[in-house]
């Protein structure tokens, strides 16, 4: 494996949390009902191709994207459109498809021969596999007109509890190596694969790449930074990113003709009582996963995704589009005496010298979801900065977004972070700021005005 | 415990939405989490969250205060006892200072608080905890003959001119508590500067004889203190500004655990130390001649580059730019100190004239990282015309 770049950072945390899933794969238990939520495809204005009680394929289009009607969200299962719900101004919040096997699968013929990329933009568009590939600047669905500067692939995400991707996608090596060479027709450069410095598995013998090697603290694994060090996105530029799962599902599409879209999951955190792996598809019930690990309680918070930026769920929810973590963590609507004196209370987690929590070296946390105080001003300065690694001032950056100034947002470097990427930051900082809402919000914004 | 926040709960009702008493939640908010960390949890963003908060921060702070502040205590009463050549025991200066300064804090505290309430309630948001530290801080740099209506008047012009005026917490340009010094250094000098402020009682007994060390060098006289006694801080001078020791310790607190900057202390030593040193090399007159060692144990230097210099409102507030603040400081104030006699101590108004210029600082900052990623992406323009 000749690496192209060793990137190693030292600014960030890695967060000690209790609740690892044991690295065995089960089945998952069998789901009645699957759902998507528009919601997951940051950017996009969902137009149904449904209605309730209409039959579908696996890989029959659901929705589109208004802008980009070619753009198209298909099913995961074949079934029936069970329910679409709305919400506030008829937006569209989810559509559950109640899953029966007697309605087959859409099948393409792929001709093997072709290789150049309109060819594969077509099939890839209309197989519904075009919403795995990720745009940055924005972090929204790729534009299929655009010819991006590069494509990058991290394996190694380093938020808390995450997924080993060398051991869930052991038996997927070859569909990997095929969503490479898929994904390497699309871009002039080869893809960037970023590997784990200490453990590559597997992937350091993938063929047809550009190997680069992530070492240090989350956010280590977040793509921006491996961005940031390798091809620095330039205003106008366009970089693609996508999950190595979603590199296995392409992988995949081009070998049977068929949607897939595997997920094979964690379902971890200190709120469950037997944390798991488990295969199973994007958009499944959670219900029956919660009931297999066992919750340690009922007063508890589901996410879906990783602790610091997952999205919450109800016990009736469902697996998000991307998410390959559901991590469930005690709720802590509790009081707690005279929290604020320093060195007291040094069972929860903290980053903060203000706390003995990081002296003990203990093995793990369990957490909660108390907010440990209340929101304030923003008063204490460079404490943003120890968990950014990035070239970028945070807090000027997350004031700048506040005031909508658009030429500050551009100058400082919107363009070249997600909201996930201050993750870290809404966790540390200590007037318990919401910085990846005010990131978001200053994205949605630069698409409105900038585009 | 629990009967306690039973006892809240039931107390919270009239505040609560919608109930006659609805507009002073801030008020009964302010002292119901001082007991308790609220059962509020994560909304949106990280659903897990550090356990600092800025009520910690502020009270960490004032943890890193307490030993300058006995030690000012003690100090008022030695002074006192030493001057008058009456015998005394370590318990005697400590309760006269205690008589002299408790009065102060509670003025301070009672002035700024009120006020502090009355905007919470009046805008609608929570009481911050900034003023914890101001509150303290003000007594602690005044002299400790100044009568307390002045104490509360410099209170008052600081919270509303120099916080609230600028929309509070979070946004002032002056530290507060420096600000309600400065007001009360040129609206009554006579209280604040001279021979007879700065021990205890030296305006009603006579032979008491309060000058302060830079006082007297300014006035062009020669000190009478060794190093030993300027480091502990058995010298005259503001209350508690006088300890380096004390201070020390104080430092030590806010670096260790990560609250005050060490860039703007070591930086302001840094910079204090060097513009000393060049003066020494000049040797004009005897203020130009005064050691630079000196310089950093004697007045407020210590305390200010300590607690004052590194509110991180008013400091600079990127890594690069609390360096280049923290040694400007160090340096006008020896200038201040040298060249101004109507000004002994020159750490108040270095601080002063930094808290305006630290924006300035930061903007220059900020600016070479835009810079840098406008460059790049003007070359990866020539790059694509090319």
């Amino acid at each position: 494996m000749k690496l192209i770049k060793a990137i190693q950072t030292r600014r960030g945390a890695q967060l000690k949390l209790n609740g690892a899933a044991e690295k065995a794969l089960s089945t998952a238990p069998p789901s009645s009902t699957f759902a998507l939520n528009p919601d997951d495809f940051f950017g996009l204005t969902p137009k149904l191709s449904v209605k309730e009680g209409d039959t579908v394929k696996k890989g029959s289009p659901l929705f589109f994207d208004k802008k980009n009607p070619e753009i198209i969200v298909v099913s995961p299962i074949a079934g029936s459109v069970e329910q679409i719900h709305r919400g506030p101004k008829r937006k569209i919040e989810s559509i559950i498809i109640k899953a029966s096997s007697n309605q087959g699968v859409i099948k393409w013929t792929i001709d093997e021969e072709k290789r150049d990329s309109n060819y594969l933009k077509k099939m890839l568009l209309q197989g519904g596999l075009w919403p795995f590939i990720q745009q940055r600047p924005y972090g929204i669905i790729a534009n299929p007109a655009d010819t991006p500067k590069a494509i990058f692939v991290s394996t190694f995400p380093t938020s808390p509890l995450a997924i080993d991707y060398d051991f869930t996608l052991q038996y997927d090596q070859e569909d990997f190596q095929n969503g490479i060479d898929i994904l390497n027709n699309l871009v002039d450069t080869p893809i960037n694969l970023g590997v784990s410095k200490s453990s590559p598995g597997f992937f350091e013998k993938i063929q047809h790449v550009n190997h680069y090697s992530i070492s240090g603290p989350h956010p280590a694994g977040n793509v921006s930074l491996h961005i940031q060090e390798i091809s620095p996105i330039n205003s106008g530029d366009r970089i693609w990113t996508v999950n190595p799962e979603d590199v296995v599902n392409i992988g995949r599409f081009f070998k049977t003709g068929e949607f897939s879209g595997q997920r094979t999951i964690a379902v971890c955190g200190n709120g469950i009582r037997q944390p798991k792996y488990f295969v199973t598809s994007l958009g499944v019930e959670l219900a029956p996963l919660l009931e297999n690990v066992g919750l340690v309680h009922e007063n508890v918070r589901i996410i879906n995704g990783d602790i610091l930026t997952g999205n919450k769920v109800s016990v009736k929810g469902h697996l998000g589009y991307f998410n390959t973590l559901v991590t469930v963590i005690p709720e802590g609507n509790h009081y707690r005496m005279l929290g604020w004196l320093p060195f007291k209370d040094n069972g929860i987690l903290s980053l903060s010298n203000t706390s003995f929590s990081r002296l003990f070296g203990r093995k793990g946390f369990d957490v909660d979801t108390n907010l440990n105080g209340e929101e304030r001003a923003m008063v204490v300065t460079g404490e943003m900065e120890k968990v950014f690694p990035f070239d970028i001032y945070p807090m000027q950056l997350l004031k700048a977004c506040l005031v909508e100034n658009i030429e500050k947002m551009e100058a400082l470097g919107i363009y070249e972070v997600v909201p996930e990427d201050f993750g870290l930051i809404d966790y540390a900082n200590t007037s318990k700021i919401e910085s990846q809402e005010i990131i978001r919000k200053g994205i949605e914004l630069m698409i409105k005005e900038v585009g | 415990m629990k009967a306690l926040r039973n006892k809240l709960d039931q107390l919270r009702k009239p505040f609560e939405k919608g109930q006659k008493l609805e507009k002073f939640a801030p008020a009964f908010g302010a002292f119901e989490t001082f007991l308790f960390v609220p059962n509020h949890t994560t909304k949106k963003g990280a659903h897990i969250r550090d356990a600092v908060d800025l009520k910690r921060t502020m009270v960490t702070v004032i943890i890193a205060l307490l030993p300058a502040l006995l030690y000012g205590i003690y100090n008022t009463g030695y002074q006192y006892y030493i001057q008058t050549g009456s015998p005394f025991t370590f318990l005697d200066a400590f309760i006269h200072g205690a008589w002299k300064v408790f009065p102060m804090i509670i003025v301070s505290y009672v002035v700024g608080l009120s006020i502090e309430f009355g905007f919470a309630v009046y805008r609608g948001h929570e009481v911050n905890e900034g003023y914890l530290v101001t509150g303290l801080l003000i007594p602690m740099i005044m002299p400790i003959d100044i009568p307390l209506w002045m104490v509360g008047i410099s209170t008052a012009f600081a919270v509303l001119i120099a916080k609230e005026a600028f929309g509070g917490t979070g946004m002032n340009i002056l530290n507060p508590a420096l600000t309600a010094r400065a007001f009360a250094f040129f609206a009554y000098p006579t209280y604040m500067s001279g021979n007879k402020v700065w021990v205890s009682e030296a305006s009603t007994v006579d032979g008491i004889s309060g000058e302060t060390i830079l006082g007297n060098l300014a006035a062009g006289n020669e000190v009478s203190y060794s190093f030993m006694d300027m480091f502990q801080g058995a010298i005259p001078g503001s209350i508690a500004e006088t300890s380096a020791l004390w201070v020390g310790v104080g430092a030590l607190i806010l670096i260790l655990t990560g609250i005050g900057s060490w860039r703007i202390m070591v930086g302001g030593i840094l910079g204090a130390a060097l513009m000393g040193l060049l003066f020494n090399l000049w040797g004009a007159n005897t203020l130009m001649s005064f050691s630079w060692i000196n310089h950093l144990v004697v007045g407020g230097f210590a305390f200010g580059i300590v607690f004052m210099a590194t509110d991180p409102v008013t400091a600079a507030q990127t890594n690069k730019g609390k360096w280049i603040y923290g040694i400007l400081v160090g340096i006008f104030c020896i200038i201040i100190r040298v060249f101004n006699p109507a000004y002994p101590e020159g750490v108040m108004l270095a601080i002063l004239l930094m808290n305006v210029f630290a924006p300035t600082i930061d903007h220059y900052v900020v600016n070479g990282n835009i810079k840098k990623r406008q460059k790049r992406w003007a070359i990866a323009q020539n790059l694509k015309t090319a």
